[in-house]
């Protein structure tokens, strides 16, 4: 079904104001576009991080859904529980009211995804249960005082890889998770933005719509740990697109599908340009890590493009 | 604010989406406004907005946006930033430093 703004006005919007999110975060926005797909009838369950603070303060929720807060690295086997106990009491029909069908989404953020959860993570993938996992990437752990993650790419400013006189940032690149969680041979994986709100919408319903697990990576500028103006998170959600550093993608049932292919893709130092955790790359001298940082997104993206094409044979 | 004493038993929340109650207006440096005749009614402030704080009109055929909710605006600017009618200069919104 085409998704458009007007028919998503129509859907409740699930996700409250009056949260404690920054001024200026689209992780609090991807929440707000997910479940705008997601409707009424669907359990969340938060690992701890941003999304779980803001929207959970308690006496108050945000959340206009059921909501189950977990520790930093179950967020995935709290859903998947509560799925498996969803199935078990439909087939001994003691369902408290009759439902043909819930979502189950687990929100988590890249380091209760990459690093903390993955355990837990893999195993709700290998179980098979019909859930969705989404992890809102914003590349560090940006709840606790920005920290590095495996998540966060060459290069960048963090409290724990910070640059300095003697280090310029994070020396490694970034993990691919997303590829990891297409090795789970499960029906859907897909990379989204939050700028691209059909793009999400439609890979949102087809996450919840298919038979098994399902994983979303979500790539979520923060206003915080990147260092840039409140107003231009949803651009440089964008400019990460446009400049192939995060690729809008989708692998169902093992096919991979380029939603978007820049035909003219930007330099990654202009998107990097306008985050202040990039700002030491462009004095002299670290030239080379710029060049590092291009010539692995080139690389990322050939990958990208060969996965494609041998999908399409 | 929610006193302590109004807590149900167990801490549950009855009242889901509680936060509205919360305001978080009061943030504010910058305050978008709203200006209605640049408004094409394209909705991309109202999909972008982190906090819920476009107010829409959908009883009718068509979506409107009608105004901001101020009591949770954080005045971030995204809406005014992605507002489409602001690369032709006529914003429907327009960031101003809010006076207290």
């Amino acid at each position: 079904m085409a998704v458009n703004l007007k028919k998503l006005t129509q859907n409740e919007d699930l996700l409250a104001g009056g949260h404690r999110a920054c001024a200026g975060c689209t992780g609090s926005n991807i929440l707000r576009q997910i479940m705008l797909t997601a409707g009424p009838d669907t359990v969340v369950g938060g690992a701890t991080g941003c999304m779980e603070v803001v929207t959970t303060i308690f006496p108050y929720t945000a959340w206009k859904t059921s909501f189950i807060h977990s520790a930093f690295e179950n967020s995935a086997a709290t859903v998947s529980g509560v799925e498996a106990a969803f199935r078990s009491l439909k087939k001994h029909g003691d369902l408290p009211v009759e439902r043909e069908k819930m979502n189950f989404i687990a929100f988590g953020g890249d380091g209760g995804t990459y690093d903390i959860g993955l355990q837990s993570l893999s195993g709700a993938m290998e179980r098979g249960h019909n859930m969705l996992y989404v992890c809102y990437d914003n590349e560090a752990y940006m709840n606790t005082g920005i920290q590095r993650s495996s998540a966060t790419p060459l290069g960048a400013h963090t409290s724990t890889a910070p640059a300095g006189s003697v280090k310029q940032g994070k020396e490694q690149h970034r993990k691919d998770l997303t590829k990891i969680m297409v090795a789970h041979n499960i029906p859907y994986v897909a990379q989204t933005t939050p700028f691209h709100w059909k793009d999400l919408a439609t890979k949102v319903e087809k996450a919840l719509s298919c038979d098994g697990p399902a994983f979303l990576n979500i790539l979520m500028p923060c206003t915080v740990g990147w260092h840039f103006d409140t107003a231009i998170g949803i651009e440089l959600s964008k400019e990460a697109v446009e400049c192939n550093f995060w690729p809008l993608f989708e692998v169902e049932n093992g096919i991979y599908k380029i939603n978007q292919k820049p035909k003219d893709p930007s330099p990654v130092a202009d998107w990097m340009q306008k985050q202040g955790r990039f700002k030491h790359l462009f004095k002299p001298g670290n030239e080379h890590i710029l060049e590092a940082s291009q010539k692995w997104v080139d690389e990322e993206w050939q990958k990208l493009l060969k996965l494609e094409a041998s999908g399409a044979e | 604010m929610i006193n302590t004493k109004d807590l149900h038993e167990g801490g549950i929340i009855r009242d889901p989406g509680n936060a509205t109650t919360y305001k978080t207006g009061d943030w504010r440096t910058f305050v978008p406004q709203f200006i209605e005749e640049n408004c094409i009614q394209c909705m991309f402030c109202w999909i972008y907005c982190p906090d819920t704080a476009i107010e829409l009109d959908t009883s009718g055929d068509k979506p409107k946006v009608t105004g901001i909710i101020m009591d949770h605006c954080k005045g971030c600017g995204i809406c005014a930033h992605e507002c489409p009618p602001a690369k032709k200069g006529k914003s429907a919104l327009v960031m101003v430093r809010e006076e207290k």
